[in-house]
């Protein structure tokens, strides 16, 4: 063996090369029993999670704890920081103190500015002057590279919640990497890869090659952060300890360097397994040792945090950070992927209590042990915190070491990144389409310029000939934006740590996204099945009026069902036509985190019925209401949605009260159990899953104190309740409880 | 083909008859009780009309679901045995599709019992009240189509779960609930006995209806009662039949 810190592994082609997936496979255990091994927190981990939920309630009273407004964002530019040093058996924050937030200028400076401002800061001028007058920032550079009509489909909401602003996020380094290998050979492996990088220098190899040089320096740093905190991580992690805190390291020093919209964790629980597993054999320690050095690691996930406007945090509510951890599925070989430490990590949400962060997601399998099947389903009705996803429909796909950045997207941990891209409202492209191209919000025109359908009432095959028009005429637009965004970000906020965590020829996905599915398709089903006739006022529609009913999205109806299909598969087909940046693959996904409420705002009157301004259903939720034959119904329509078209993710959000799941536990944990089986043995990708009550939302509105950890999931996420806006409550109390009596 | 009044589907069903189920809420009931939370199924000509081919097409979609959970379908009210051609054509198919049948039913129909139970895996009876001049006035109607219709299934032997509504002031009593037990004792082919707890989430429809709701000033059942009342249930019952549902957590 290469490294002493590796006795005991069963060695491997991941001992002379860089090759995580290879490590676990030859050296993991899989688990089948159940979670009576699992054991309560340990006094140190009360007391420092005791401290960490003080601090924790008077953010949510103050917006923030502090900011430190005169240092420049960087993996070395904080010293280190203890919440109860004593105590803590895996250190690092983020700053000197915990909860104290980063500016994170490279992004934007103006955004920085902004959110301090929010909050009552101000950021230090000279920083304000250097990142204005001297170095510019992705934030800039965007804007000068865009183009009219991009400046204004963003400002009509077209295309909304771009990354043009701030980090784009959505990357997961292999954090495992570290611990595995120390920072030395890593750093090695990358200077070899540079060297290689020869021959002409065309813009590609360039780039490439200063990109190495910056994630070389990142390595470097990072060993210097963390021997800040006494650590010397240049060798590989020689027990379970060691390989929390080294993995945690890593993604420390990412949070410190950027701040994206997501910065998910990946995949770590049965990697850490295997360590763990090597010092209970040894008896170097016991199983309390296992679940604390699990416990605290995410006490530190819980308190990660990053600058965010108030805007920002109108669109994805709860000051999100998406620490996304993937847990379970089925290895290739049929062996399953859970191991004790699966559960281990679900545990943390009850030794520390229900909480959003990280954004526990379950990869579920139709072949996961049953044992794992139902404690899953246990901690989703104890806690609303967990999230699932089709192991079945991304591993012939992604393979089985893959990973989910942010709420839904597969990518293979440390071989595939992605340029995230928000979504388009493919509501009010189809208003564009009635409109002749003009907004009808603004009046003005933005699209390209159509004929009006003619007649008084709209005729299906007229709309969506328009439709379609409008839709290649978007993705055009949004996939060349989304080019000018990332090369910008990778020219000026390049994410060097995060890479060199990474293959140095990484595989690039482009994810790009869609809103308001369900109110396009029963838009067009009304048009189809009803008589619909515009109300138009110079000559756009302000409203619409509704003669009969139509079938509805949501209700297992295959008329409407297949209008959804067929607007997913053309739209993936528009994106595709066109060359995006690095040669990144088309991806798309249905998800709209909490943002379908300003996407609704900013959308019109729509021809299934909506107002304008009323919210649209998350991701790929029917609309509130219109699922009336009960939540399989409404399941079985979302699952017709193909994975194929939606390689980004199909994200379903499903509330249920907990007397309509079932009697007792027993039967509530069984009924569950077999919806997922059900849900996901179509062929399904995400289910959220909630089991609350209505009045008690509607009681944590009008006294938060008395739900500090109420969490339920979001479409994609889970937040806080008591961190939302008034409007997102009423928002996700008025979204469909399936509540038969 | 045979058509019925149906008022609607619920596809996830989680607590009536065993896994998840598809309800079918029937119309037309001859009953009128007090309690009564679907009084928009009351009226036979209500709803919409569907083929048993519509119907089954419906359910089949949802085999997936039934064959993880043991589950199936249950057909439900109003009353399902107001529409006996249906129920029996409609739940044959089942069988031949090896979908689980359960009929949920306060007993009063208009006969043809046996053949329909031929084709019924599970009976969900509601027993409303145990006392003849108390059943006439939370019901409307005496005891005589109960007993008529739970002679079939005696004498066909399906298996049968027993339900009873407990509301406050009416069928909350400690001796009420032994009584019942004692009659459950005289029923063979009992599987499993459901107390369900009265609650006021119906009341609404009253309103828009423009029906006078009788329970105005009735609160729900306290969970701590129940919770007592099938002790008290457990205590009496033979232990053949000692298989009561525990209630929720």
């Amino acid at each position: 063996m290469r490294f002493a810190e590796w006795n005991g592994f069963v060695a491997g082609k991941w001992t002379e090369d860089i090759d995580v997936r290879d490590f676990i496979q030859k050296n993991y255990t899989p688990y089948e029993g159940d979670s009576s091994f699992l054991v309560g927190p340990t006094e140190r981990t009360n007391k420092v999670w005791d401290k960490a939920k003080q601090l924790l309630l008077e953010e949510i009273k103050k917006g923030i704890i502090d900011l430190d407004t005169d240092t420049v964002s960087g993996i070395n530019a904080y010293k280190p920081g203890y919440l109860d040093k004593e105590n803590e058996v895996i250190v690092g924050f983020q700053t000197d103190a915990p909860l104290k937030r980063i500016v994170n200028p490279w992004g934007g400076i103006r955004m920085a500015v902004n959110a301090a401002r929010a909050y009552g800061y101000e950021v230090n001028p000279n920083m304000v002057e250097i990142f204005t007058k001297y170095r510019k920032t992705h934030n800039q550079g965007v804007f000068d590279a865009y183009t009219d009509e991009m400046k204004l489909a963003r400002k009509t909401g077209v295309i909304t919640g771009l990354p043009d602003a701030y980090g784009r996020g959505r990357i997961i380094g292999d954090y495992r990497r570290l611990p595995l290998y120390g920072a030395d050979f890593l750093i090695e492996k990358k200077k070899e890869d540079k060297r290689n990088l020869n021959g002409a220098m065309t813009d590609d190899v360039i780039r490439l090659r200063e990109e190495l040089t910056e994630q070389i320096k990142a390595l470097e740093e990072l060993k210097e952060m963390a021997q800040s905190y006494g650590y010397d991580i240049s060798r590989p992690a020689k027990d379970a300890k060691e390989a929390v805190q080294w993995l945690y390291f890593a993604y420390l020093a990412a949070i410190k360097q950027q701040n994206g919209a997501a910065m998910s964790l990946g995949r770590v629980s049965t990697f850490l397994d295997i360590y763990i597993e090597r010092d209970l054999r040894n008896g170097a320690i016991t199983e309390e040792e296992a679940q604390e050095l699990i416990d605290q690691f995410v006490i530190k996930l819980r308190l990660a945090r990053h600058l965010r406007t108030p805007e920002y945090n109108e669109l994805f509510a709860g000051d999100p950070t998406w620490v996304t951890e993937a847990i379970g599925g089925m290895g290739l070989d049929g062996r399953t992927l859970v191991t004790k430490t699966s559960f281990r990590f679900l545990n943390t949400l009850i030794n520390l209590g229900p909480a959003p962060e990280p954004n526990m997601t379950v990869l579920w399998s139709v072949d996961l042990p049953e044992n794992f099947k139902k404690f899953c389903a246990e901690i989703s009705i104890k806690t609303d915190s967990v999230q699932y996803e089709n192991d079945d429909v991304m591993r012939p796909i992604f393979g089985d070491d893959y990973a989910i950045a942010c709420c839904v997207s597969a990518m293979k941990v440390g071989k595939q990144m992605q340029f995230f891209g928000a979504r388009a409202n493919l509501a009010k492209a189809l208003l564009y389409a009635i409109n002749g191209g003009k907004d009808e919000v603004l009046k003005e025109q933005v699209g390209p310029k159509v004929e009006l359908p003619e007649g008084e009432y709209l005729n299906y095959d007229d709309v969506m000939q328009k439709f379609e028009k409008m839709m290649a005429w978007l993705a055009e637009l949004y996939v060349n934006t989304m080019n000018v965004i990332h090369y910008m970000h990778d020219k000026y906020a390049y994410e060097s740590l995060q890479l060199a965590l990474h293959d140095t020829n990484v595989e690039r996905l482009m994810a790009f996204g869609i809103a308001g599915l369900s109110v396009a398709v029963d838009s067009l089903s009304a048009i189809k099945y009803a008589r619909v006739k515009p109300i138009r006022e110079d000559g756009v529609a302000v409203d619409f009026e509704i003669e009969g009913d139509y079938p509805k999205f949501g209700n297992d109806d295959d008329r409407v069902d297949k209008i959804a299909v067929e607007i997913v598969e053309k739209f993936i087909n528009e994106l595709r036509k066109h060359k995006t940046y690095r040669d990144a693959i088309h991806t798309l996904s249905v998800l709209t985190i909490t943002s379908n409420v300003v996407y609704g705002k900013k959308t019109g009157s729509t021809p299934d019925g909506r107002k304008q301004g009323e919210p649209f259903a998350p991701g790929a939720n029917p609309m509130h209401g219109r699922d009336i034959n009960g939540a399989l119904a409404s399941l079985n329509s979302v699952a017709k949605i193909p994975y194929s078209s939606c390689m980004d993710g199909v994200s379903n959000t499903f509330s249920i009260l907990p007397d309509a799941l079932g009697k007792n536990m027993e039967d509530r944990i069984s009924n569950l159990v077999a919806i997922m089986d059900g849900y996901f043995g179509q062929g399904a990708h995400h289910l959220n899953v909630n089991v609350l009550n209505r009045e008690m939302l509607e009681d944590a509105m009008e006294h938060p104190e008395k739900y500090p950890s109420l969490t339920i999931r979001v479409s994609g996420y889970a937040v806080n309740f008591a961190r939302l806006t008034r409007e997102q409550q009423l928002e996700v109390i008025k979204r469909t409880f399936h509540e038969r009596v | 083909m045979i058509k019925a009044r149906v008022h609607s589907i619920e596809t996830m069903g989680l607590v009536d008859g065993p896994g998840i189920r598809v309800v079918v809420f029937m119309q037309g009931c001859k009953l009128r009780c007090a309690y009564c939370h679907n009084p928009d199924t009351w009226d036979i000509k209500g709803g919409q009309e569907m083929t048993v081919d519509e119907l089954i097409n419906k359910v089949k979609r949802y085999k997936i679901y039934f064959q993880r959970s043991k589950g199936g379908v249950t057909l439900s009210g109003g009353d399902p045995l107001l529409q006996p051609e249906f129920v029996i054509d409609f739940f044959k198919r089942c069988k031949q599709e090896g979908i689980h049948t359960a009929l949920d039913t306060s007993g009063y129909g208009i006969g043809k019992y046996d053949e329909i139970l031929k084709w019924t895996d599970l009976v969900l009876l509601d027993v409303k009240h145990i006392d003849d001049i108390e059943h006439k006035k939370l019901t409307g109607a005496d005891r005589h189509g109960f007993f008529e219709f739970l002679n079939a299934v005696k004498r066909d032997g399906t298996k049968l779960w027993i339900r009873h509504v407990v509301v406050p002031g009416i069928t909350d009593g400690e001796e009420h609930i032994k009584k019942l037990a004692k009659f459950i004792n005289t029923i063979p082919n009992v599987e499993k006995i459901e107390l369900l707890p009265y609650h006021v989430h119906g009341v609404n429809k009253y309103k828009e209806m423009n029906i006078k709701y009788r329970l105005e000033n009735v609160p729900p059942l306290d969970k701590d009662r129940l919770e007592r009342l099938y002790e008290i249930l457990n205590q009496n019952l033979t232990t053949q039949h000692a298989i009561v549902d525990k209630i929720a957590m």
